[in-house]
């Protein structure tokens, strides 16, 4: 379906194309090339108004030297590789437990489980922060109820991690469970209907029919949910600030304080440089998916 | 265990596990909103109140104290014009890159692709110091910000929904002699009616959410809801009547868009994914 095939017409796509163009060139590329540049030059941001001086790898050096650079690598690690696993396994079991036409209020259901996605990511932040309260927090509250002694959910080094997978486990299951649905609803129903017939029963259905159909979209979404989970930070910023001491200062945060606390420009644009590449890499398998299915 | 008791207790079981799950996502909203309209001293409570007289205290505070109204408005602003702009923009490009096979068009798509992925946070170093040269602190600079930023959904989004399209309305409206920007007035935009909810409603939640740029690139006048009610927080550390008041008036278009186009938001959130 191309205009390409109708003769004597001037191609106007240019012409369609070039306000957003030059929107994206200029308040998004730029600004990364700039970055790029800025990487390998020392500004302070308490001396903004003097030029950056030029340092060469400098800043690179430094980066991979600094202890805390390493620690919140391992943090970001640690953190999304969880939320990923954690929100595949649940939104697939609850995309499972929802399916079909059985369940009444299935609509009811699915709506109420896009509202975290859709609530800001400020108030998703602050609202735990007040439910991990220590004294007037509803968990410890209600944890108390079994029990189980007050746990300093956002004080002790050891938990903040916990709490802050918690939070994303929360805000992001629903959006894996509302993709993996939209993939178990394209299996065909002949195919569900046969093997009834053939006296499969539900696991058998499920690791044969089910799993294999959705095994594309499960791939997917886990990498949409880790390159989604390298760049989730306002919520960790409202919790926890990246504390206590860098628990939970995922690369990200690690760039906004390298920029905006210790005020080093230069060396924040190579974290921001060294983050990009981290979701390049990862986004280059949907790229290449979305490139090869222009081409058909 | 006749057939029929086993089905029904499995049928029990799920319904408890989707019940629990229900339960789970929607207690830190209830807690928002609950705590939103209690006096402080009921708030901190413990064992909770479930049963309590609303009192609208929190609201009165926050609406008439401070600059709230400043800063709703700054987020109405921007929010409203950053999201016609770039549903404008994007499906002026959708249809291009939907209908044309041109020089760079799939370096454009890949393009588009990768600047989806970019991180917020990554602009905040070289905008900020862009905008501070140009001595830009005020409302547009976030509006371009928010525009370019929510681009590439928009033009991904809008043209699978082009693609779509039945290409021959198009061929008969250039036969009547319509140009491609009539064409694109009069029969495209007019059908892909569904795809611009899905782009505007993603675009305005961004845009109304969106902190970090806005906490970088805004001042003490200029500042977007999202910030301001962040500032709340460290300035007065126990005040949670009135914080989760402002959180509840950031989240009622969530609550808007959530209870009244679901359908739409679902199609945005699995585009990217089931299909394109």
């Amino acid at each position: 379906m191309s205009r390409r095939g109708i003769p004597g017409r001037r191609n106007s796509a240019y012409f369609f194309l070039a306000p957003a163009a030059a929107v994206l060139l200029l308040v998004l590329t730029f600004p990364i090339v700039e970055s790029v540049r800025l990487s390998f030059f020392e500004w302070q941001l308490r001396a903004i108004r003097q030029p950056p001086t030029f340092v060469g790898l400098r800043n690179y050096a430094e980066l991979f030297a600094s202890e805390n650079f390493r620690q919140s690598i391992l943090v970001t690690i640690r953190f999304s590789l969880s939320v990923v696993i954690i929100e595949l396994i649940l939104g697939t079991v609850f995309a499972l437990l929802l399916e079909g036409d059985q369940v009444k209020g299935l609509r009811f259901f699915r709506t109420l489980y896009v509202l975290p996605i859709m609530i800001a990511p400020v108030v998703v932040g602050i609202m735990w922060r007040f439910m991990y309260h220590p004294s007037y927090g509803k968990i410890n509250w209600f944890l108390s109820l079994v029990g189980i002694s007050p746990v300093g959910w956002l004080s002790d080094p050891n938990m903040a991690m916990y709490s802050i997978i918690i939070a994303d486990v929360w805000q992001w299951t629903p959006f894996v469970f509302l993709l993996v649905l939209a993939g178990l609803q394209g299996v065909p129903k002949d195919l569900m209907e046969a093997s009834v017939v053939d006296g499969a029963n539900y696991l058998q259905t499920l690791v044969s029919i089910k799993l294999p159909y959705i095994a594309a979209i499960l791939g997917l979404t886990a990498v949409l949910r880790l390159i989604d989970s390298f760049r989730s930070l306002v919520v960790i910023f409202n919790m926890t600030f990246g504390g206590p001491g860098v628990s939970t200062e995922v690369l990200s945060l690690h760039l906004y304080k390298t920029a905006f606390t210790s005020q080093r420009l230069g060396l924040a644009s190579a974290v921001a440089v060294v983050l990009l590449l981290v979701v390049f890499s990862f986004s280059g398998v949907l790229i290449w998916r979305a490139v090869r299915q222009e081409g058909r | 265990m006749t057939l029929s008791t086993r089905r029904s207790l499995i049928m029990a079981f799920r319904y408890v596990v989707i019940a629990t799950g229900a339960v789970v996502v929607f207690f830190p909203i209830y807690e928002m909103l609950s705590t939103s309209f209690k006096l402080d001293v009921d708030a901190f409570r413990l064992p909770p109140q479930w049963i309590f007289v609303p009192t609208f205290q929190n609201y009165i505070d926050v609406l008439v104290g401070s600059n709230f109204m400043r800063f709703f408005t700054n987020s109405v602003l921007v929010a409203a014009i950053s999201t016609s702009l770039s549903v404008s923009l994007g499906s002026l490009a959708a249809y291009a890159l939907a209908r044309w096979h041109f020089g760079g068009r799939t370096v454009s798509i890949i393009g588009i692709l990768m600047l989806k992925m970019i991180p917020e946070v990554i602009l905040a170093v070289p905008v900020f110091t862009l905008f501070n040269r140009m001595g830009l602190t005020s409302r547009v600079g976030l509006i371009i910000v928010y525009t370019a930023l929510n681009l590439p959904f928009n033009i991904w989004v809008l043209r699978t929904f082009i693609m779509e399209l039945p290409f021959e309305l198009e061929e008969s409206a250039i036969i009547d002699g319509c140009n491609d920007f009539t064409v694109f007035t009069r029969i495209v935009l007019p059908l892909v009616g569904p795809g611009l909810a899905v782009a505007s409603i993603f675009t305005f939640r961004i845009a109304w959410n969106e902190f970090i740029l806005s906490l970088v690139l805004t001042n003490r006048f200029t500042r977007t809801l999202p910030v301001a009610i962040s500032m709340y927080l460290t300035d007065t550390g126990t005040e949670w009547g009135r914080i989760t008041a402002i959180a509840t008036i950031i989240a009622v278009p969530a609550f808007i868009f959530t209870f009244t186009a679901a359908k739409s938001l679902i199609m945005g959130l699995t585009a990217g994914a089931v299909k394109g």
